[in-house]
């Protein structure tokens, strides 16, 4: 009898207690402040964009930039906890406030960003997807690839623009689909695929960790387009404009010369517009995001610019040897462009 | 010292029947508000934050093509579509593989029970492995033991007669049913039906009359004369599509999926380990004396386990078994690890990713998974009222 009243009395409460957490709603900002920590969504492992090395130190492209949002925040870079997700797990993670940002190698698109509840921040990748293949294939062009069994990961953009780009033109495959990139390699390195797709990017991580890395290659093709941009939830234009001005302010950086290293000598001796990006200024940039004068110089501080970011993980000199490309500064020929900070 | 000690009045809500009436209203009230409460603030959040909602994406393209579907399905489909080719794909597993474990699980069963040592201890070694190993690990086990030592399409292992075996599957011969051919199938339905009957009607002579009456000329009248006289007499004619290696890969025909493989193998010898342990309980469940009795009635061994021992030991191992059937229906979910598309994988997985609508998608997979129990719950407890019925 007594138990019975004890659990009545503790489903009510309970219900009750649910309640009061659903109805109360913060800025992200500040429960990220009372927090003491950014939570923020990478890839399982993917060399140069987000990988844990020996000890569970995430390092990589991707997670560079949350290191940058949270100097930003905390004047800190190390206060942040990685959670890897993979793809079908990203936009729910995000959608439910489990992360805070999703820096993961993820497309925009406009789906995500309107049904799906996202908003995404300047593109940080500009991407596409292609093909890797045996070199012993005597494959040359994606087009030979008529009647092939295709390796991919599921629950993304790359499994669309597959089906379109065979259908369009005319060929017919096999989709093998697993939900970790991980399987995807152990099958296409099993000999299960002819052929693995994926960003572009995504392919010259992942050869890395082949058996033998000699023994593939990437088809000259790129089917699609894959800007590769943070994102956030819907709901809260305050977080996304913080987002938004990192990023700015890492290809500012960039663009004006500014380094991880220069940075503390630039705040007096830069120009004024970089004295302004740098809190060096009586601007209250900082305080129009929430953050103080400094966000910029600390984010920059943490992780160096655009430019150093991509050099130190996926640039030529690295394993991955990616080219700057359409990634280059608009200035060299390629897209990248920072609105300006004032 | 004579007065009668009235017992002191009662609250009526504190007797028994009341009280638990009480309890249990309260209960459900409170259950139905939580859920109702947890409902509408996960629709309230969804539209708060503008994410779409509710069932119309099943009307929508879905852009991605699946490896196997045994009903039509091109990436212009809808994702209803997508969701019956998974439902389909995960029955055929599930039906498959409850079929393999069950016939495996009872030889297993019967193989431990037996007289000879050898056998009764491989099957002892066989039940401890498979059952003490994780499902999940079993699946990669058999896909890539299935993948690596197998050769390239180019290098195909031949077996003869259009089979070929590779590591992009079992490719085998597809017939072609082209004129006439229905009219064979409609005679065989209706010679099986016909023969089922007479099987039905011996069985019941023999338990009225103690009678054997044969029915193997039924069956073959059923299955084999009638359909070939019908095959002559309409002129039907069958084609043939024969695998050709064509570039990559093998065309025409029809082609077994490792993937396909590896999860049935996987599916059906890990439960098929349980099965293989509930047949042996149900077996020595069997009072010995029925055993005794049986053997001073001069029944040969074989007899007296079809005749005496297995009616009685399936009382104890339906219920149990049905419990084994219902774990592997779920597990093929775990196929998903290893690309084959069922309904994690291709509702859970791209449907949910793709259309964003996690809730729906997730309650749509959690929908089938419980009609699917259901349904086996339901035959396997026909079943055992059968069973039931039959010892009284």
């Amino acid at each position: 009898m007594k138990k019975k009243m004890i659990l009545s009395f503790t489903s009510v409460a309970a219900a009750m207690m649910v309640a009061g957490i659903g109805s109360a709603q913060a800025s992200t900002l500040e429960e990220v402040q009372d927090r003491g920590y950014l939570q923020c969504g990478v890839s399982p492992g993917v060399a140069g964009f987000s990988n844990p090395d020996d000890d569970g130190n995430w390092s990589g492209f991707d997670v560079d930039f949350c290191r940058a949002v949270s100097a930003a925040i905390f004047n800190d870079a190390d206060a942040v906890r990685y959670t890897p997700l993979s793809n079908t797990e990203r936009f729910t993670a995000v959608q439910s406030g489990e992360v805070d940002v999703l820096s993961r190698t993820t497309t925009r698109t406009l789906n995500r960003d309107t049904a799906l509840g996202l908003n995404f921040g300047q593109v940080m990748f500009y991407d596409g997807q292609g093909f890797m293949v045996r070199k012993d294939s005597g494959i040359n062009s994606a087009l030979d690839l008529d009647g092939a069994s295709v390796c991919t990961s599921s629950g993304s953009t790359t499994e669309l623009n597959l089906a379109d780009y065979f259908n369009e033109n005319d060929m017919s495959y096999l989709p093998v689909r697993f939900d970790r990139a991980d399987e995807v390699l152990a099958a296409y390195d099993g000999m299960r695929c002819d052929v693995y797709t994926s960003d572009l990017s995504g392919l010259a991580a992942r050869r890395l960790v082949m058996n033998d890395p000699s023994e593939h290659k990437i088809l000259p093709e790129t089917i699609s387009k894959e800007p590769l941009a943070p994102a956030v939830r819907h709901g809260d234009d305050q977080w996304s404009d913080i987002i938004n001005w990192v990023s700015h302010a890492l290809i500012g950086a960039e663009e004006h010369g500014v380094t991880a290293e220069n940075v503390e000598r630039m705040k007096s001796e830069g120009s004024v517009s970089v004295r302004r990006m740098l809190g060096a200024t009586n601007d209250t940039t900082g305080e129009w995001l929430g953050l103080t004068n400094d966000w910029a110089a600390q984010a920059i501080g943490a992780v160096g610019n655009y430019g150093e970011m991509f050099e130190r993980h996926v640039g030529p000199n690295t394993p991955l040897g990616i080219e700057r490309g359409l990634n280059a500064l608009y200035t060299d020929g390629g897209m990248q462009y920072a609105m300006p900070i004032k | 010292m004579s007065q009668i000690l009235k017992p002191p009045r009662q609250v009526f809500w504190t007797r028994g029947r009341i009280k638990a009436t009480l309890f249990q209203a309260g209960f459900i009230v409170c259950l139905v508000l939580l859920v109702w409460f947890i409902f509408s603030n996960t629709l309230a959040n969804i539209s708060n934050q503008g994410i779409a909602s509710g069932f119309g994406f099943l009307e929508k393209r879905a852009g991605f093509d699946v490896a196997l579907s045994f009903i039509p399905f091109t990436s212009d489909s809808t994702y209803a579509r997508a969701f019956w080719v998974a439902v389909v794909n995960t029955l055929v597993l599930s039906g498959l593989g409850i079929v393999l474990a069950t016939i495996l699980g009872f030889s297993l069963g019967l193989a431990r029970v037996s007289k000879n040592w050898l056998i009764a201890r491989l099957a002892t070694v066989y039940i401890e492995t498979f059952r003490n190993i994780p499902l999940l690990l079993q699946m990669f086990f058999w896909y890539f033991a299935i993948l690596r030592p197998l050769p390239s399409p180019r290098d195909s292992v031949e077996f003869g007669a259009g089979f070929f075996l590779n590591n992009r599957g079992l490719s085998m011969p597809r017939p072609l049913f082209e004129t006439g051919s229905s009219w064979v199938f409609a005679v065989l339905f209706v010679g099986f039906v016909f023969a089922f009957y007479m099987a039905r009607r011996a069985l019941r002579i023999r338990k009225e009359t103690g009678h054997g009456v044969k029915v193997i000329h039924w069956w073959l009248l059923g299955l084999v004369i009638a359909p070939a006289a019908t095959w002559f007499l309409v002129d039907a004619s069958m084609g043939l599509s024969v695998p050709v290696l064509t570039g990559f890969n093998f065309r025409g025909g029809m082609v077994v999926l490792p993937e396909m493989l590896a999860a049935l193998l996987a599916l059906s010898f890990y439960i098929s380990a349980a099965v293989g342990e509930i047949v042996r309980a149900g077996i020595q469940g069997v009072d010995h004396g029925q055993t005794e009795a049986a053997e001073a009635l001069g029944h040969s061994r074989k007899d007296l386990m079809r005749l005496i021992v297995i009616p009685q030991a399936m009382l104890i191992i339906i219920p149990p078994l049905t419990t084994q059937y219902l774990s592997l229906a779920k597990n093929t979910s775990l196929a998903a690890a290893i690309a084959f598309p069922e309904v994690i994988s291709i509702v859970a997985g791209s449907t949910l990713t793709q259309t964003g609508q996690a809730v729906e998608t997730i309650a749509l997979a959690m929908v089938f998974y419980i009609a699917v129990s259901l349904a086996i719950a339901g035959v396997m407890n026909y079943l055992n009222y059968r069973v039931m019925r039959q010892r009284v």
